[in-house]
């Protein structure tokens, strides 16, 4: 059977290249105002700068830390080696997969549906492997801590959020200079993002990269990286103009002003966390089809995802983002005024740990529910002013529907593509 | 066309900022009430009537605020401050409005003439229940920074300062009631029944407006002991 592959090898990686990079783009089309949508809502960055953030940080994640995501949904959902003789099966539902969740996001957004990424693409990769291949071929338990997660990351945004937004009321808010204490603390604040991100970064994900370091290099890289970033917020916090009038009207308009410095530092996070786990929605069938065309049959369940592949994601999601994104992100920054930058920053933090974590152990998540876990986390605080309840719910339902309709698809373009290369 | 973010459309309008500015409106039309009473105890007709159309106009002002919070407080928010009692907090905002409209209309209406001996004790007493509404104003201007901080810590100190203030300037009033509603019995049998009785419901409705000032901080007591 190895023929089939061989002969066809080119339009196997053609296609599936082209299919990542529509994925890709469909991510950084829609999916990127989400991840920036608390950064932008609260007012700290500018839409161009958060588009530029966007775009940088959104790649160094995909590149830098995409690699394990990527390596999950390449041969972690699907047991390759049931497929035995039959190696070309894993390209037709890889690229069907592709294909069905690339479409089903593009119908999705189109209707305004808040639909995920990740649960398009997982939906997608069991559909076709339950039915197309064999129930064998599923690792269920693998799927099994996929769905759980699913549940537990917003529950541990929230949890994170939570904490971060009354260690923020404890330390600054609730003190007799408010001003003076945020510009002591929000220093501090910034290199715990910078260290954090940093420190998960390389522990796990440049590997795939081929930089590899032991644990007191990266404790130190990841301490100097902090270091760095913090000289740089606090600089930016001198600069700041205090001015006390403007606190005649709403209290704490100095203090939010220097908590909007955290959340330029705490948007670059939320950026880097979503790129370094939804590449892999996009790259992870791309980098399966590849590696089995490559082998030519011999499907290696060990090499690396070659970086080129993780450059293709973050560059799709860089052009999503500049032709249809930016705008997307241009409607974000109107309507919220509810969210200062000291929730902003207690929400986006939490999610982008906890995506970062995830990006870590190879756990793809959905950064949308994630986020709302952080944002629920601090109206729990009673820091919110108000949150329309319609809207979580329709965002959490949404998966629900995702999850066949990626599946349905799926193995519909499954059989379409053996019909046609077979 | 470009759709809006999901984590967008979960930010929906907080009901602080109208709720703020409807008191803001509602103060406004309170504040006509002294003035009006100046303008009567002068005798001055034409200048009662302008007032009262003042008021009359901010009350409408403060209603059309009034409508549209209501309209946009959807039933499932998930916010600090429970539903019910945002809207309780507007139904008793309105009624400060809507008695200020009532005493200049009916003192417009039936040309009502304060009796010369207790003009000074009406003036102080419209005065001090102004100031009430005022300091209820004063503490739902708090409300944004009670949602700052969480509803926690010394703020919370600060607006519990301020409804034992407005508890104060209530207890006032009473008082200045009390006095007044002497003041008048020891005359009343001096002037027309009928205008007595009106007048005597004026003094009971101008205390009312303290009171209902006074149930708003004690609507804003409730949702700090949440």
């Amino acid at each position: 059977m190895e023929s089939v592959l061989v002969s066809h090898a080119a339009i196997y990686i053609g296609l599936a290249v082209v299919f990542g990079l529509f994925m890709a783009w469909g991510i950084g089309a829609n999916d990127v105002a989400n991840a920036m949508g608390t950064s932008v809502g609260s007012k700290s960055l500018t839409f161009k700068q958060a588009v530029m953030i966007a775009a940088v940080f959104e790649l160094a994640g995909a590149v830098l830390a995409g690699g394990e995501v990527t390596a999950t949904i390449r041969k972690g959902i699907i047991d390759v080696s049931s497929l035995g003789s039959t190696p070309e099966l894993l390209v037709y539902g890889m690229l069907a997969s592709l294909l069905a969740a690339g479409i089903w996001l593009l119908v999705a957004s189109r209707q305004g549906w808040p639909v995920s990424t990740t649960h398009s693409i997982v939906g997608a990769i069991v559909g076709f492997g339950a039915v197309g291949i064999g129930m064998d071929a599923v690792h269920w338990d693998k799927v099994g801590t996929i769905v759980g997660s699913w549940v537990s990351s917003p529950l541990l945004a929230g949890t994170i959020s939570f904490l971060l937004f009354r260690s923020i009321q404890k330390l600054v808010i609730d003190t007799d200079n408010p001003v003076a204490m945020a510009k002591r603390y929000v220093p501090i604040y910034i290199f715990i993002v910078g260290f954090v991100i940093a420190m998960v970064t390389m522990v796990k994900g440049l590997k795939h990269v081929g930089i590899s370091m032991d644990m007191n290099q990266n404790i130190l890289v990841a301490a100097a990286v902090g270091v760095a970033i913090m000289l740089i917020g606090s600089a930016m916090i001198r600069r700041i103009n205090i001015d006390p009038d403007a606190d005649r009207d709403f209290h704490f308009t100095n203090m939010e002003k220097i908590f909007g410095v955290l959340m330029i530092f705490t948007a670059m996070a939320i950026a880097f966390a979503h790129g370094s786990n939804d590449v892999a929605n996009a790259i992870g069938p791309v980098s399966a089809v590849v590696a089995i065309v490559q082998s030519a049959g011999e499907i290696a369940s060990k090499s690396a995802t070659p970086a080129w592949i993780l450059w293709l994601g973050g560059g799709g999601i860089v052009l999503g983002l500049a032709t249809y994104g930016h705008k997307v992100i241009a409607t974000v920054g109107s309507g919220i005024t509810e969210l200062t930058p000291s929730r902003g920053f207690a929400a986006t933090l939490g999610a982008a740990v906890t995506i970062v974590l995830a990006s870590a152990i190879g756990l793809p998540i959905s950064t949308t529910h994630t986020l709302v876990g952080g944002v629920l986390g601090v109206g729990l605080a009673r820091g919110i002013g108000a949150l329309n309840g319609d809207v979580i719910k329709t965002i959490f339902m949404s998966w629900i529907v995702t999850l066949p309709a990626g599946a349905g698809l799926a193995i519909c373009f499954f059989f379409i593509f053996k019909g046609i290369f077979t | 066309m470009v759709r809006r973010s999901s984590i967008t459309s979960m930010f929906v309008g907080s009901p602080i900022k109208p709720l703020q500015l409807h008191m803001e409106k509602v103060c406004e039309c309170a504040d006509h009430l002294p003035l009006f009473f100046k303008a009567s105890a002068a005798k001055d007709s034409a200048e009662c009537k302008r007032v009262h159309k003042a008021i009359a106009k901010l009350e409408g002002a403060a209603d059309a605020i009034k409508i549209d919070l209501r309209s946009h407080l959807p039933n499932s928010l998930f916010m600090p401050m429970p539903r019910e009692q945002i809207l309780d907090i507007v139904r008793l905002q309105d009624k400060i409005a809507n008695i200020s409209q009532d005493i200049s209309g009916i003192m417009t209406g039936r040309k009502t003439e304060i009796p010369e001996p207790v003009i000074d004790l009406f003036i102080v007493f419209v005065q001090r229940s102004v100031d009430a509404a005022h300091q209820a104003k004063h503490a739902i201007n708090e409300l944004d920074e009670l949602v700052e901080t969480g509803f926690r810590g010394r703020q919370l100190e600060v607006v519990e300062n301020m409804i034992v203030t407005l508890e104060v300037i209530e207890k006032e009033t009473d008082k200045l009631e009390r006095k007044l509603r002497h003041a008048m019995f020891k005359i009343e049998k001096q002037y027309p029944p009928l205008d007595m009785m009106f007048l005597y419901r004026m003094i009971g409705w101008i205390g009312k407006l303290a009171d209902v000032s006074h149930q708003v901080g004690g609507r804003i007591q409730l949702l700090m002991a949440r």
